[in-house]
């Protein structure tokens, strides 16, 4: 503790050359924070899958549909344990702008399928008992303030009445929260009964996905390649494949942003490696003197190298901590892009990634002038000065 | 090995050769000096004649090529880097000609310096420090650092900060060097008091006759050898 003071006094000697230095830490490991929420948010659904989940669509694209005839086919295959089909709505709340996912699906089933969407029982009852009743996610609900009880207008660009309208209302019955952080709270589910009466007849029927369980999430593979062979050589074939792979699929199509961010970060943290290396270097070659007299009170060479070493890594932890800290606090108060990133928080395997970095921050830019010093002949040092 | 009555230091055919590429330079060749508790001795001689060489070896910041260096009946020209640095600590304060005192600390946090090494208390650091700044007369300027401190002031930090862990051994190099001849004197009345007083050996290396007038014996160094008398 007494050579904190010490460790200090080093990094103050040159006060603004520090306070530059440990500004650019700042803000490199802030962005490190920000990157990794994002890329959480676009791995959101991957991360979010279920081991035990596939989902089947149609072989060509996820556009195109399946028949709903489809459910009670793939129900009856063995080790199948649960079908739910759903389907892309693609609702639009009052602005193009206002996107969120809306997709209708068979509320019981549903619910039992996905454990991670966590509804109350008195909401699920009433979900159960309303035709044109709907839930959203927490996130949705409290970025347009609704309310149970609230009657929600949707357009939807693909679904229309029989009469040509686009216009759907819904009365929202249930806010539901996520089972765990990463959980999705942005979409919006209504009645599959509601919904097929509603749209024009001759498109009755049509759903988009169907997500199945098996009963044994080791003979995965081998499953899929079972339905996908049901419904070989017919109108309609079928791509099945593990829900990860299938979110996946989906996060592909905002391009490979991981390794864009990854490249970007790995650009950044080099610069920073030379600017903290420089201005530890230049500090040590600069107090070479002051470093001798240290030794010459009796300070030992291991020591003096602790001390340069405990510059580099003080200065690391005090910028690492306050971007990484920064970036915590920003990401606490959720999306600035709710539509486009639903999920936004920094991971904590991201957090446990940044003190590492901060870490190998301070010993990688102090060691080389550590021992430079460490090494530094005491009546050599003196002469500096004399 | 000598006794408690024996001379503090004793220095034996030292020889120092500084080599610069091809060239040597043999600064100091079967050099002796004995020096006995409490003298204040004053080493004088021409720039470049190896007085701090010298003082170096003494003080244990180097070693000579051959020679014995004796403190206190230790040997200390055969101590490792490790061991010589631990020996500095409980036996050696430097005084230097540019003070050498660390400019982001205040007067107090350089004198407490050496303290750091001990196993005293910050309270008893505290103490310790206090008490050296107050036998050079700096009580009132503690907080200062040294930036805001005259010449003068800041070798009386200087002297506060070798004198803290109560050394056997006071080594000034030019203390006086870089000031007035009031300031210096003041610094001269301070060492001398310390010799007389606390009983301190002194070695000071200085270019001033006035200065080695307050000493209690004088030696000169010139081509490597020490004589007693000044050169006429
Ligand atoms: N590390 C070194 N490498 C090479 N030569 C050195 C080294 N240190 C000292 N010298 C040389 O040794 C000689 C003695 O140096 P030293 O500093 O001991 O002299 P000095 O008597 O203290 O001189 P001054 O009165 O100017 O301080 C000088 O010629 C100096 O150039
Ligand atoms: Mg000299």
């Amino acid at each position: 503790m007494k050579y904190l003071y010490l460790v200090w006094c080093g990094l103050k000697r040159k006060k603004l050359r520090t306070l530059l230095t440990l500004f650019s830490i700042v803000v490199a490991f802030f962005l490190f924070g920000l990157l990794g929420a994002i890329r959480q948010a676009l791995a959101g659904g991957v991360s979010m899958a279920g081991a035990d989940r596939l989902v089947a669509r149609h072989k060509v694209s996820i556009i195109q549909m399946l028949p709903i005839s489809y459910e009670p086919r793939i129900a009856a295959l063995p080790g199948v344990t649960a079908v739910v089909a759903q389907t892309w709505f693609g609702g639009v709340y009052q602005d193009p702008k206002n996107f969120f996912p809306s997709i209708p699906v068979e509320p019981a089933e549903f619910l039992a399928m996905f454990p991670d969407f966590v509804l109350p029982a008195a909401q699920r009852q009433a979900w159960l008992a309303t035709r044109t009743g709907a839930i959203v996610g927490r996130t949705t609900a409290e970025r347009f303030g609704w309310k149970l009880g609230d009657r929600i207008p949707l357009r939807s660009p693909i679904w229309r009445h029989e009469d040509g309208s686009d216009a759907w209302e819904f009365d929202l019955v249930g806010i539901y929260d996520g089972a765990k952080k990463g959980t999705d709270t942005s979409q919006f589910f209504f009645r599959y009964d509601y919904f097929d009466e509603g749209r024009a007849p001759d498109r009755r029927g049509e759903v988009s996905w169907f997500t199945l369980r098996v009963n044994n999430p080791a003979l995965a593979d081998q499953l899929a390649a079972t339905v996908d062979r049901e419904f070989a050589n017919s109108p309609y074939e079928t791509k099945t494949e593990p829900e990860g792979a299938f979110a996946q699929g989906f996060a592909q199509q905002v391009g490979d942003v991981g390794a864009i961010m990854t490249g970007i970060l790995s650009a950044v943290f080099f610069t920073i490696l030379l600017v903290v290396g420089n201005t530890i270097a230049q500090g040590v070659r600069e107090r070479t003197a002051e470093l001798g007299v240290l030794k010459a009170l009796g300070v030992s060479n291991g020591r003096v190298l602790g001390l340069v070493l405990g510059e580099s890594c003080l200065l690391a932890a005090l910028g690492g901590g306050a971007g990484l800290g920064g970036a915590w606090l920003v990401t606490l108060g959720g999306s600035p892009v709710p539509s486009l990133l639903p999920i936004f928080y920094l991971p904590t395997a991201d957090l446990l990634a940044g003190l590492a970095l901060i870490a190998a921050l301070g010993l990688l830019t102090g060691l080389l002038p550590a021992l430079q010093a460490g090494r530094l002949g005491v009546a050599e040092a003196l002469r500096h000065h004399t | 090995m000598s006794t408690p009555n024996g001379p503090l230091i004793e220095i034996q055919d030292v020889e120092k050769i500084y080599r610069r590429g091809a060239e040597e330079i043999h600064v100091l060749s079967g050099l002796n000096l004995t020096v006995a508790r409490g003298e204040f001795l004053a080493l004088m001689g021409p720039s470049g004649s190896g007085k701090s060489t010298l003082l170096n070896l003494l003080g244990g910041l180097d070693r000579p090529d051959r020679g014995t260096v004796t403190v206190e009946g230790k040997r200390i020209d055969q101590l490792s880097d490790r061991q010589l640095a631990a020996w500095r600590a409980r036996h050696v304060g430097l005084v230097f000609q540019f003070y050498n005192l660390l400019p982001a600390m205040t007067a107090e946090r350089n004198v407490e310096l050496p303290l750091l090494l001990t196993d005293l208390s910050r309270r008893e650091r505290r103490q310790h420090v206090a008490t050296a700044l107050a036998i050079v007369g700096l009580a009132h300027r503690t907080r200062h650092y040294p930036g805001q401190l005259s010449g003068g002031e800041q070798q009386r930090v200087g002297i506060a900060r070798a004198i803290v862990t109560d050394p056997t051994l006071l080594l000034c190099d030019e203390p006086t060097g870089d000031l007035d001849r009031k300031s210096g004197d003041e610094i001269l009345g301070l060492l001398q008091a310390l010799n007389r007083e606390q009983g301190k050996t002194i070695l000071m290396v200085t270019h001033d006759p006035h200065a080695s007038a307050r000493a209690s014996r004088t030696v000169h160094l010139d081509k490597g050898q020490l004589s007693a008398d000044p050169p006429a």
